[in-house]
């Protein structure tokens, strides 16, 4: 391994502040540089190796750019057709009850093709948490207008801006689901600041807590970025998302049970 | 008062350069080598050592995680 470190003398396991979860594989991710799809990885596999899940948890891998996320988080893993993870997990999670079943997912395949399954599996309660992660584009196929494209956003499909007379507005699936009886926790969050990182956290352990009531889903969307698909540098697509995903998706939580339950 | 000293170890052959690191960086500890890894991105390295505090916003950030901060009291 290259390293370039910094001043050697503090350089000591005693002195440890962070370090890259074990959960996460030595793979090198396949994503682009600035993708928030590496810190969302990087956060689930930390609340699972600190809630100790390891040998517990069960993910259902989406289709898109996160296809390979088996590769990286050292967990058992389940593929699914495109769309159709929820479905997939809601099979695992009556079959074995006492796993804690995740979805990751992107807006591709939980707002478009899946929306059947999203909406029907929260509608169910089904006992998953599902992650959701909204980037305003189809990211692997080659930045393509997805259903949560903003009015007015260009992507390869719609080049002069998405018109929503014709091509419709965007589709707050998360805000559909809130409204749902099945669900439980349904949050918006994001992971473009050391301060998200750290709420967005805070929320999927929260999630996960929740899980393990079987009260009914969990929903975590991330409001990510796609520097490759946007045509923009990392840091400038960061500051894109702050100025114009905000206040069409608000951070913040959407549904919350009345109080956390006691250990 | 005692102070704060943060150091910053960086795999760079795993760096993609995407710049997060260094614009979250409070002190400015963080920099872009002219240099490039063996993938041709110019990695994020300390350039300012004395600077960091270890706040480990830079790791916080970091996709792909190739950030590991050390912290101490001098």
């Amino acid at each position: 391994m290259v390293e370039f470190s910094g001043i050697k003398e503090i350089i000591k396991p005693e002195n440890l502040v962070y370090k890259k979860t074990n959960i996460m594989t030595e793979n090198t991710l396949s994503y682009c540089p600035g993708c928030g799809h590496g810190t969302a990885h990087r956060i689930i596999a930390e609340i699972i190796g600190e809630e100790g899940l390891q040998s517990e948890a069960i993910g259902v891998s989406p289709v898109g750019c996160s296809v390979f996320m088996y590769n990286y988080i050292d967990i058992d893993w389940q593929e699914a057709a495109h769309g159709r993870a929820p479905a997939v997990a809601t099979a695992i999670k009556r079959l074995l009850p006492g796993k804690f079943v995740f979805t990751y997912q992107g807006d591709g395949d939980l707002a478009a093709i899946g929306t059947a399954e999203t909406i029907h599996a929260c509608n169910r309660g089904e006992n998953i948490l599902i992650i959701f992660i909204n980037n305003g584009i189809y990211g692997m196929t080659g930045g393509q207008m997805a259903p949560t494209t903003l009015p007015g956003m260009k992507s390869s499909t719609s080049p002069y801006g998405r018109d929503v007379k014709t091509m419709g507005f965007p589709l707050k699936i998360t805000d559909i689901v809130a409204t749902l009886p099945g669900s439980y926790y349904v949050t918006r969050q994001s992971v473009h600041t050391a301060a998200n990182v750290k709420k967005t956290k805070k929320a999927i352990r929260k999630a996960v807590q929740y899980q393990k009531l079987n009260k009914g889903t969990c929903l975590v969307e991330i409001v990510s970025n796609c520097p490759s698909g946007w045509k923009m540098t990392p840091v400038q697509s960061n500051k894109w998302m702050e100025e114009n995903m905000f206040p069409y998706y608000p951070l913040g939580d959407l549904k919350t049970p009345e109080e956390l339950p006691t250990k | 008062m005692a102070k704060i000293r943060g150091s910053i170890v960086v795999n760079i052959e795993k760096c993609k350069g995407c710049e997060v690191c260094m614009v979250t960086c409070p002190t400015g500890t963080i920099a872009m080598a002219k240099e490039v890894n063996g993938k041709g991105y110019n990695y994020a390295f300390p350039a300012n050592p004395d600077l960091c505090i270890g706040c480990a916003n830079c790791a916080m950030v970091c996709p792909d995680g190739v950030i590991t901060v050390y912290k101490t009291k001098i």
